[in-house]
This record gives structure tokens, sequence and C-alpha cells, in this order.
């Protein structure tokens, strides 16, 4: 069954088109995840299915269930915000149950579900605190589980892990991921960070000024991006473009490549003077100005010393290439 | 406070301005105080003598407890600040709410229609206002004293906690929202609290006019029932002898309500239970 499904769904803010005729479903169970660039409508998107936006027009439907008029408690979702948002009067166990007592359910399975949620996420010491008195992990974690006490159709995330510094930042990550296999809950997740969306992600989808750029697994997405624009998002550090002409190519043609599959070589298609070197000790990122738009990053396994200024060679073999129109289309 | 600003020169300035503005502003009442325990001989010969076993009289406090009516000037005075300020607080942060939180047709027209009331002082209407409370029967009620002022604090109420509603996290009403919470719940148990800093200030800013008005008690409600304590000391203050001990005594005692009034909603602006909501 599917967990959401939504059709030709448009948002306006008065006069701005913010979300363009999105099409997209959510399998039962499936962990999606939402990135584009910083203002292209994720957050509204998500607000639209969660019902704290009403869509201008399209037709959204949860669990086989129309839920555009539908108040976003009755939908069967829970969200969890980046700021958290957690009751600044309530301590954690009332936070958690809240949603519960709303919907007026028995004190004893209220109790259960709560003990259950705070087990689970390794919250059991804080239930009496208040969430002034927690760290922003705590606090994290806190709302994740007020989530998970609702047992939700669908989860919603909002860069839920933004707040965090990077090491809570991989545990947390670490636990969305335990949850959900523990809950097999279907799951939106937005986020701006490559490896959450890597790692998490039964299917990835890329939006771009409010429309949906593409849809599918990480690596399919990795491996075989519709249009330029997919390419140079997905990976870090992004794909190199060069003009297709300097290899031959036609005229108005890019060649796109990612910078593990390209190599410093003693002779090589394209060269030019090291401009910049990342030493990352696992890694090196080389970057090569070739005269284009962007200097050309090369990615190196292990530690490889190389001044700047040098002028190096650079080769590649063509299988790893992708081709691209001028306007970003993907040529096979 | 940052390091960089901590300059042991400007701290002291900064409490060198700060104190000096105090004590100029405590100063009158000062002197109100010390005056209305003295003799009114001794008012006149030192007024800034501190009342000593010779000057020290209780004439003044006499002379008012005396006059019977006090007690019941006070208290209209009272009930007419808190109700008004009760109003003016409620319906005050609710208009805020609805323009600060929902998305309406002509919203600024109505923040600006609503603001308009800062800029023309409710005194000019004064007696359309005269004529309408004699058509509703309404002269000479408290109720009437407390509807003018409430319409008077109403604008600038509006005007502050919207903007203040304005920068409640949106993520936290909405998890209200998707929690189940009714909107005046989150108005309520949510938004309420968080804006208590703004509510206090409101509060005082409308508290102390109110409270020393002479103008509305004299042309609203001049009965003697419904006289408020600025109005009631007026029968101290005669066109040729004025009983400066029972008026200075009077107004000694009219500080103490304000004061305590001023206590509690000054305890409001710290901000303390609110942290930890969102970030
Ligand atoms: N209430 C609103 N009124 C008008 N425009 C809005 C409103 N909310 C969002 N927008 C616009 O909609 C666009 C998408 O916003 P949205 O918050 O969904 O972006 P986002 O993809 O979540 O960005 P980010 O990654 O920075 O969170 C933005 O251009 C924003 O200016
Ligand atoms: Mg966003």
């Amino acid at each position: 069954m599917t967990a959401l499904t939504l059709s030709n769904v448009n948002k306006s803010f008065g006069a701005v088109h913010v979300l363009k005729d999105i099409n997209l479903s959510v399998e039962e169970g499936e962990f999606v995840v939402f990135v584009g660039p910083s203002g292209c409508g994720k957050s509204t998107l998500l607000r639209v299915i969660a019902g704290l936006e009403d869509a201008t027009s399209g037709i959204i439907d949860i669990g086989g269930t129309v839920v555009n008029t539908v108040p976003p408690a009755k939908r069967g979702i829970a969200m969890v915000f980046q700021s958290y948002a957690l009751y600044p009067h309530l301590n954690v166990r009332d936070n958690m149950a809240l949603a519960l007592k709303q919907e007026k359910r028995p004190k004893a399975e209220i109790e259960k579900r709560v003990a259950e949620a705070s087990r689970m996420l390794s919250l059991e010491a804080y239930l009496n605190r208040r969430p002034a008195e927690l760290s922003g992990g705590q606090r994290q974690r806190v709302a994740i589980g007020r989530a998970v006490v609702r047992e939700p159709k669908l989860f919603l995330f909002d860069e839920p892990l933004s707040n965090l510094d990077a090491a809570l930042r991989m545990n947390t990550r670490l636990e969305i991921a335990k949850l959900h296999r523990q809950l097999a809950a279907s799951m939106i997740y937005v986020t701006h960070d490559q490896t959450e969306a890597m790692t998490l992600a039964d299917k990835i989808v890329v939006l771009r000024d409010g429309r949906v750029e593409q849809v599918g697994s990480p690596m399919e997405l990795y491996n075989n991006p519709a249009n330029r624009f997919v390419a140079e998002f997905l990976g870090s550090p992004s794909m190199n473009f060069v003009p297709a002409e300097r290899l031959g190519g036609p005229a108005d043609q890019e060649i796109g490549i990612r910078p593990e599959h390209v190599q410093i070589a003693e002779s090589g298609v394209l060269s030019g003077p090291v401009v910049h070197v990342e030493q990352l000790g696992g890694d090196t990122n080389i970057l090569v100005d070739i005269g284009y738009e962007m200097p050309f990053t090369v990615r190196m396994f292990g530690q490889y010393p190389v001044g700047t200024g040098t002028t190096v060679n650079l080769a590649f073999s063509t299988e790893n290439t992708y081709r691209f129109t001028r306007d970003g289309v993907r040529q096979v | 406070m940052n390091k960089a600003r901590q300059n042991p020169v400007n701290v002291i300035a900064a409490h060198g301005a700060l104190i000096l503005y105090t004590l100029i502003a405590l100063f009158p009442v000062f002197v109100i105080v010390i005056n209305s325990f003295k003799s009114r001989r001794d008012i006149f010969r030192e007024p800034l003598a501190l009342p000593d076993a010779d000057s020290f009289s209780m004439i003044g406090y006499q002379t008012v407890l005396k006059q019977g009516d006090f007690f019941l000037y006070f208290q209209n005075s009272l009930i007419v600040t808190v109700c008004s300020l009760f109003f003016i607080l409620l319906f005050g942060a609710m208009a805020a709410f609805a323009l600060s939180e929902y998305r309406f047709k002509g919203n600024t027209l109505m923040g600006l229609y609503l603001a308009l009331g800062i800029m023309i002082p409710i005194r000019i209407g004064t007696v359309a206002i005269l004529d309408l409370m004699v058509q509703t029967g309404l002269v000479n009620t408290l109720f009437a004293l407390i509807l003018v002022y409430t319409a008077q604090g109403l604008p600038l109420a509006v005007f502050i906690l919207s903007e203040f509603m304005r920068q409640v996290s949106e993520d936290l009403k909405n998890a209200g929202r998707i929690d189940g919470l009714s909107e005046y719940t989150i108005f309520f148990r949510l938004v309420l609290p968080l804006v208590r800093p703004a509510m206090a200030t409101v509060a005082v800013f409308n508290m102390i006019p109110i409270w020393n008005d002479l103008w509305f008690p004299l042309i609203l409600a001049p009965a003697e029932e419904t006289k408020t304590l600025t109005l009631g000391s007026q029968v101290f203050i005669g066109q040729f002898v004025t009983d400066w001990n029972a008026v200075l005594s009077a107004l000694s005692l009219a500080i103490l309500p304000v004061m305590a009034l001023y206590v509690i909603f000054s305890r409001q602006l710290i901000r303390g239970i609110t942290s930890g909501a969102v970030k």
C-alpha cells in the first residue's frame, strides 16, 4: 500500500509560486529523503503534507484517504522540527504524552507508549525534567520520542539534526536509522546533508525551485543522474564539468566526471596548475585550474603530497563520464 | 555583558548616570513621603528636613482616614486599574495573535487601524464618549471608566504584543497543531507564557496613567460612590486653603498599590522558564 500520494500539488503564497506540480508517492515503510538547495520548497512541501499549509491545488492522499481538508492532528502523521519545538512548560513525559492526552487515550496506554518510546531513545532518566534542563541532543531525542509515541502512519522530519554538532549528528542519525528498522513506518526526511541523504534514504527526491528534478535510490541518482543539476548536487566534492569540445566532442555539450574517477597521470587529456590542496587524512582533494568555470577536483585516496602551482596532467576513462547538453539534460 | 564592553570607565559612567537619574526621579517621591509625616508648620519651614521628634505628626493620615470614603476611593481605583489592565492584556494579546499568526485579507490594514489609536489621544473624543455613556446609562459607574481605559490601552498593547508574537517560534505552534491542540490552547498555553515579558511591559506602561488619571473620573464618574483616589484627593485641595498634610498623606498612600502592582509585573519580566523551548 502507498503511505502517501501527492498528485499535481501546487502551493502559492500570493503571487509566489513555491511548489509546482508535485507528483510523488511514498510506499509503506519507505524512507524518503527530500534534498535541494535552500529555498527550493522542501519545508513548504513537508508542511503541506502535514496540513500546516493548505495546498493551492492538487490531491494529498495519506494511507488511502484524501486529507486535503483534514486538520494536521487527524492526518496520522507526526513531525519533528529543526528547532525541537518542545513545550517549555511541560516535562519530558508530558511533552511526549500530550498528543495522546488530546486524543483521550486511556492512561495505561499512554504510560505504556511513553515508557516504550523513552526506552527506545534512552530517555528514561530525564522523564521528569523540563526541556530547559536538557542538552541539545537530548532535546532532539525528546522531539523524536514525541513523534514515536503517536505511532503515526507517516513521520515527517524537517532537518532534525542540523542544530547538533557533528558527533551527536552521527549518533542521532544511527538512532533514526534504527528507529526506522524497528518501527517499519514510512518516513519523510528533509536534509541539507549529503551523508544523511545517502545513508538513510531508500529513495531520494531532488527538488529545485519547487519542482521534482529526479526520484530514485541514492545509488541510482549517484550513478545515473537525469540532468546536470542532480549530477552536481549529489556527491561531495561535487562533479567536475568540462566543455565537450576540449575532449573532442560536439560544441554545445558538457562532460561531467566525478572527482574519484580522475587520476593525476604522466599524460592526460587535461592539464593545469594546482590551485589548492585539501588534506583530509584519509583522502586528498586536489583542485586544478583547467581554465573553465570551476576548478577541477581530483579526489585521491590516502595522503598525496603535491604543492600548489605544480602543473599536473589529469586522466580519466570515458566510461566514467556523463554527457550533458547546454541546458543541462543528460545525453546517453 | 561581553568582555569588550566592560571597560571600567564606561561601567562607572553608566552606573553613575543611572544612579543620578534614579535619585532625580525618586526625589519628589521622597519629599512627599517625608513631609507627609510632618506638621503643617514644619512642611513650610524646612521642606527638605526629615521628620524629627519635634516636627513629627500623623495629622495628615488621620485626616485622610477620618474622611471615611478614602478606602472606597482606594478600592475604586484598584478595581478600575486591575480590570482595565486585565482587559487590555486579554484583548490586546488576542488581537495581536490574530494579526501575527493568521494570513487573511486586510491583515496589514487592520493592524494599522488598530495602531492608529497610539497617535490619536482618546481625550479628543471625550464629548462623544460622555454622550455615549449617558445614552447607555453608564455614567457614574466604574464600568464606564474600565471601558474607556481599555480602549485607551489597546492600540499600544496590540502594537507591542503582535511584534513579540511574531518572534514566537513557528515550529512550536505547529507542533501544538500536530499534537491536536486547539488554537485557544496554543494561544493561552504556548504563546502567552512566552510573551510574558512583553505583557508585563504593556501592563506597566498602562498602569500609571490609569491610576493617576483625573480627567475621565471627573467627567464620567464623579459620584461619591465611584470616585477614584485621584479624584477623591482633590477634596483636600481647596480654592483658598489646601490641606497639605492630607494631600501629601493621600499621595503617599496612593503610591503603595502601584508599587505592589509594579513588583508583580516586573517579576514577570524575568524570562526564566521560557528558555529551552527552541534551540
Ligand atoms: N509564509 C510564506 N510566505 C511567503 N513565502 C514563503 C512562505 N514560506 C515560504 N516561502 C517561500 O517559499 C520558498 C520555499 O521555502 P521553504 O522554506 O520551503 O524552503 P526550503 O527548501 O525548506 O529551504 P531551507 O533549505 O532553507 O529550509 C522560499 O522562497 C520562501 O521564501
Ligand atoms: Mg526548510
